[in-house]
């Protein structure tokens, strides 16, 4: 293969390999702002839900239940966080960060013994059987988890056009007083966004300790859960571009290390920072001075 | 080669003895001196499965010790953190002698607190102590763990089929660029064909990026890969997953892939911190340089995998044996680097102990990769 | 803030609460300010309300964190003896915890002040790490020259790195409408490249081998111990800054904007104030703050730039900012508070053989803790403000 090949076939098999927990990262918080709340926790869900995940696989021998109980303690972390912010003066993007370093300290704290084991992992699905080269059966052998994120995109699309609830959730997180007009149940429908969101991100944690890099230690989440801020950003609150969001991510992310291998070694801590800057730039140049962004939940704190 | 044991053998327990009474002011009770107290600080997490791991292994080992009381103290962080924690460790807990096991505690924050407390041993992992230079209470040792990655080499030589090897590295810092060399050195004097394939992540701990890198190489055909990262584990489970062979490093890694683990160059601290053990019960401080390879038991193998070829056990032992005999040098002129320039001129070599490889800033003929 | 046009808020201090309301009831001589209501009492129970519910709350986290312990069959009474003694219990943990607080105060500045006119800056980290850099850059050239006008050189180079990066995140607020909280989210992690780039790079001093820094500023310029103690001026610098913020913030017109616009941007345009100049300004002050901090880093602790800046001191401060509700004098006591947690993270370690995630486990506790009783605030009526009895 020539060098170009080479590098877009590692930024393929990246894309599909490192985008999944933004994948679901992003769809968590995308449902969660849709309800008119931030929740910068979910960098601590995630790595609790690595955590869980990881020592619930060895403990048991099931990766699926693993990915069951990271879901079930990302949505009890998420609980509180939406439990807490539901009280009256209480900040979202902070308890979101004291959420991140709660959730965190706590995988740190009881995920001790589960870093030298081995736990059964959730096996991929080899989709490259067609292909003659092993890179690209390699970049091929894709997580059933990311499909599942297909699957979960797509739903919440179709719930937030075309269902009851997706339209009360919608409005709760465009217009507060609108839903108390109907009588929506503002509080209790924004808690029940942020705990299924942050399942969602546990899942997304799941997927990194026991898909990729499927293994668990202290250094495993390097910011994915914040980012999904910006991710869900840059998909303008739209669940189905939170795919598109989360494959350019993980392209990018591959993208340094793949130049190396073909002999382009200047500044790989700058190709390293290359999807922050696309995200920045792509912020700025899809936003209009003067309006807010388009699709963006009206009661979200951080729009105003 | 042999470990040194410079200078002048100060008195530890005399030591303690003058130091405690002046601690005793304002010192929450620390430990009295019928036992000698013992501080490590380690940079990152205990069980790493990487560096860390191997000094708090031997640090285990020690604490079992009689006499001997370990206070221990992880992820603190290279900053006046590290200050900090070795003053609390002098001051509440009465620590005699501290081993900041991170590269980077020397400059300035040990070298400080030694100017403090003049009569606390300090001895650093990692060989930058220099005579006349730093204080006598103050003292590093290493490991020459470059011949650990020669051999690796070796063996990595005769597994690979598609002449392509594999290095995952933190950073382009001279310790990293020896081990870099010292495999490719390895692995071409078996076949001088091999080319080795080398990646940056820039840190020292990045599961993600070490997996992608690894993930890369594999897409390039490599199909031996070892590394230098803090914590080897996800390189090599990836690379295990990945059908591929590995060499580990820091610490024994043949648990997280049975099928494709060939060998490993380990750390054995255990050797050097029971010596400095012993050393203080007969009253004797820590060497102020200590350095040892193979020979002297601070650098060991790991046990050859089952997918080494028997024709690679026996080269590997007989180069292992012409290391263990002393003056074994890797590097020997003419040499060039990967650029073409000569960094070593016809008729001259580096030994493990040369000096010149401590400032190394160049990558051997036959390693594909820059330095930034 | 959804909460924030609730009964109540009105009273309170916060990004979005600082309102013309509460300068009305008289905590300052503002300009504009209507006559005050004749509760002389008011302030002062205002402020117990603000420092009573943090102490609530912190004592409650201290009794959900002892449970914590109770289930691990660990000490309560052993850990807080031991965190007192670890933080607080003598003259050395005392200087150990406003060591760890010192940078704190300055990075917890760089959110607290842009949060008083509603904006959200999390990348507090870049700005310490790109402030360390330049103040050695901007050294190097200078170092033959005399110690203070060195200082002043790194200082003012430090916080306009700072500033700028800040300033940035603000600018694409203000003038482009990009969101501030993301913005200066996704700048942490972009201005960390070129500072790796460059120290590993193009200002690596080649004879720091095995940890790549940039040139140092020799030990004769290193900025001298406070005389009897182990502190660094980094400390007084953080406190001089507090208080220089608050005056900025309650006692000036300029603050007295800025606390208009962050309670209601629309009635701040409306009435003209230069919306757009308070917050890019905001956005240089506390990235300069941020700057100064890494440059006080570098010439009190580091005596170079390298990795060692990047040690989490941005986002620490973002959560004392919050903790402080935004009130720089309140930032004080929040940044001693963990900066004396952390100080005795240490000996919790080594003395109950508990791992170092404690701290931070600890540390989720007591800012869950103290962000919830923001709730409690405005709630009962004897803190209120009354009617003047005739």
């Amino acid at each position: 293969m020539d060098a170009i090949t080479t590098v877009l076939v590692a930024m393929l098999g990246g894309a599909l390999r490192v985008s999944t927990p933004f994948l679901f990262v992003s769809l968590g918080e995308c449902l969660t702002e849709r309800a008119g709340r931030i929740n910068l926790g979910n960098e601590g869900v995630m790595v609790f839900g690595a955590m869980i995940a990881y020592a619930t696989s060895y403990e048991t021998g099931s990766p699926w239940l693993g990915v069951l109980v990271a879901a079930g303690c990302g949505m009890l972390i998420g609980g509180l966080h939406g439990l807490v912010c539901g009280m009256r003066g209480v900040n979202d993007v902070a308890m979101g960060i004291a959420i991140m370093l709660a959730g965190t300290g706590l995988a740190f704290f009881f995920g001790k013994p589960y870093v030298q084991p081995s736990a059964p992992l959730l096996p991929n699905i080899p989709l490259g059987g067609w292909a003659d080269s092993p890179q690209l059966q390699n970049a091929l052998a894709v997580s059933p988890l990311f499909f599942l994120g297909l699957a979960g995109a797509f739903a919440m699309a179709w719930m937030f056009r075309a269902t009851r609830m997706g339209l009360r959730i919608r409005i709760v997180g465009e217009s507060e007083d609108a839903a108390r007009a109907l009588g929506l149940p503002v509080e209790r429908m924004r808690f029940l966004a942020t705990a299924a969101g942050s399942g969602l991100a546990g899942i997304g944690g799941a997927f990194l300790s026991l898909c990729y890099p499927a293994s668990w230690n202290e250094g495993l989440s390097s910011g994915q859960g914040l980012m999904a801020v910006a991710l869900v950003v840059f998909a303008r609150w739209n669940p189905v571009h939170c795919i598109t969001a989360a494959l350019l991510f993980g392209a990018a992310g591959a993208l340094g290390p793949s130049l190396q291998t073909i002999g382009i070694t200047w500044g790989y801590y700058l190709f390293y920072a290359a999807p922050y800057a696309v995200t920045l730039a792509i912020l700025v140049a899809t936003v209009q001075p003067g309006r807010t962004l388009k699709g963006m939940p009206g009661e979200l704190s951080i729009g105003r | 080669m042999t470990t040194r044991h410079d200078l002048s053998r100060r008195s530890l327990l005399q030591g303690v003895a003058l130091t405690a009474p002046a601690l005793a002011l304002g010192v929450t009770g620390p430990a009295r001196a019928a036992t000698t107290t013992i501080g490590f600080i380690y940079v990152g997490p205990k069980d790493d499965y990487g560096y860390n791991q191997a000094h708090a292994e031997a640090a285990a080992v020690l604490k079992k010790m009689k006499d001997i009381r370990l206070v221990e103290e992880e992820k603190v962080a290279e900053t006046a953190d590290v200050e900090r924690t070795m003053e609390s460790m002098i001051r509440l807990d009465g620590a005699s002698l501290i081993f900041p096991t991170s590269f980077g505690y020397f400059d300035p924050y040990m070298l400080r607190m030694a100017a403090k407390y003049p009569k606390v041993q300090f001895r650093h992992c990692g060989g930058l102590w220099t005579k006349d230079k730093h204080p006598m209470n103050t003292g590093s040792y290493f490991g020459y763990i470059g011949m650990g990655q020669y051999l690796n080499g070796v063996v990595a030589a005769h597994a690979t089929k598609t002449k392509k090897l594999g290095f995952v590295a933190a950073k382009p810092i001279p310790q990293v660029l020896v081990n870099i060399n010292s495999f490719a050195m390895g692995a071409r004097s078996v076949d001088p064909s091999i080319t080795v394939q080398v990646i940056f992540t820039g840190e020292w701990s990045m599961p993600v990026k070490e997996a992608e890198a690894t993930n890369s190489l594999a897409g390039q055909g490599v199909d031996v890969v070892t590394c230098h990262v803090d914590g080897p584990k996800v390189v090599i489970e990836t690379a295990e997953r990945r059908g591929m062979f590995t060499c580990g490093y820091h610490a024994d890694q043949s648990r997280l892939a049975p099928k494709g683990y060939l060998t490993g160059a380990e750390w054995n601290w255990i050797k050097v911190y029971s010596d400095f053990a012993e050393g203080m019960k007969a009253g004797k401080a820590p060497g102020n340089f200590v350095r040892g390879g193979l020979s002297d038991g601070f650098v060991k193998m790991s046990a050859y995998g089952p997918a080494v070829p028997a024709a690679a056990k026996a080269r590997a032992e007989a180069v292992k044996a012409e290391i263990m005999k002393g003056g074994f040098a890797a590097f020997t002129g003419p040499l060039k680097d990967n650029k073409g320039t000569t960094v070593l001129p016809a008729g001259k070599a580096l030994p493990e102990t040369a000096v010149e490889l401590e400032s190394t800033n160049w990558l051997v003929e036959g390693v594909i990769g820059a330095i930034a | 803030m959804s909460g924030a046009d609730a009964p109540g808020a009105a009273a309170r201090e916060g990004p979005g609460g600082a309102l013309p309301a509460a300068a009305a009831a008289g905590i300052g001589i503002l300009p504009g300010a209507a006559a005050a209501p004749a509760d002389r009492w008011y302030p002062w129970r205002r402020a117990a309300e603000a420092g009573l519910a943090p102490i609530a709350a912190l004592l409650a986290a201290f009794a959900a964190f002892a449970v914590f312990l109770l289930l691990l069959d660990k000490s309560p009474a052993e850990f807080l003896d031991l965190v007192w003694r670890g933080a607080f219990g003598s003259w050395f943990s005392l200087q150990n915890t406003l060591q760890r607080a010192a940078p704190l105060l300055l990075t917890a500045l760089c959110v607290a002040i842009p949060a008083r006119l509603g904006l959200v800056i999390i990348g507090g980290e870049a700005a310490v790490a790109l402030g360390g850099l330049a103040a050695v850059a901007a050294a190097l050239p200078v170092l033959g020259g005399p110690a203070l006008l060195v200082w002043l050189v790194m200082a003012a180079a430090g916080a306009a790195a700072g500033a700028l990066w800040i300033g940035l995140a603000g600018w694409l607020r203000a003038r482009r409408g990009v969101n501030e909280t993301i913005a200066s989210l996704v700048l942490a992690y972009v201005g960390l490249a070129p500072f790796n780039h460059l120290v590993e790079g193009l200002l690596r001093d080649p004879a720091s081998l095995n940890k790549p820094s940039t040139f140092g500023i020799g030990d004769a310029l290193m900025l001298p111990a406070l005389p009897g103690t182990d502190l660094h001026p980094g400390l007084l610098a953080g406190l001089a800054a507090c208080v220089l913020s608050w005056v900025l913030i309650s006692r000036t017109a300029t603050g007295f904007a800025a606390r208009v616009t962050g309670g209601n941007l629309r009635a701040a345009q409306l009435q003209g104030l230069p919306v757009q100049k308070l917050m890019i300004g905001a956005c240089l002050l506390g990235g300069g703050f941020a700057g100064l901090a890494g440059m006080i880093e570098v010439a009190a602790v580091h005596g170079r730039a390298n990795a060692s800046l990047i040690a989490g001191y941005g986002w620490s401060g973002i959560l004392i900012a919050f903790l402080s509700r935004h009130n720089p004098l309140a930032i004080i006591p929040m940044a001693v508070l963990l900066g004396g947690i952390g100080a005795a993270g240490g000996l919790l370690q080594r003395r109950m053989d508990m791992p170092d995630a404690t701290v931070m486990v600890l540390q989720g506790f007591i800012f869950v803790a103290i962000l919830a009783s923001d709730t409690l605030l405005g709630r009962h009526p004897w803190f209120q403000p009354r009617r003047a009895e005739s």
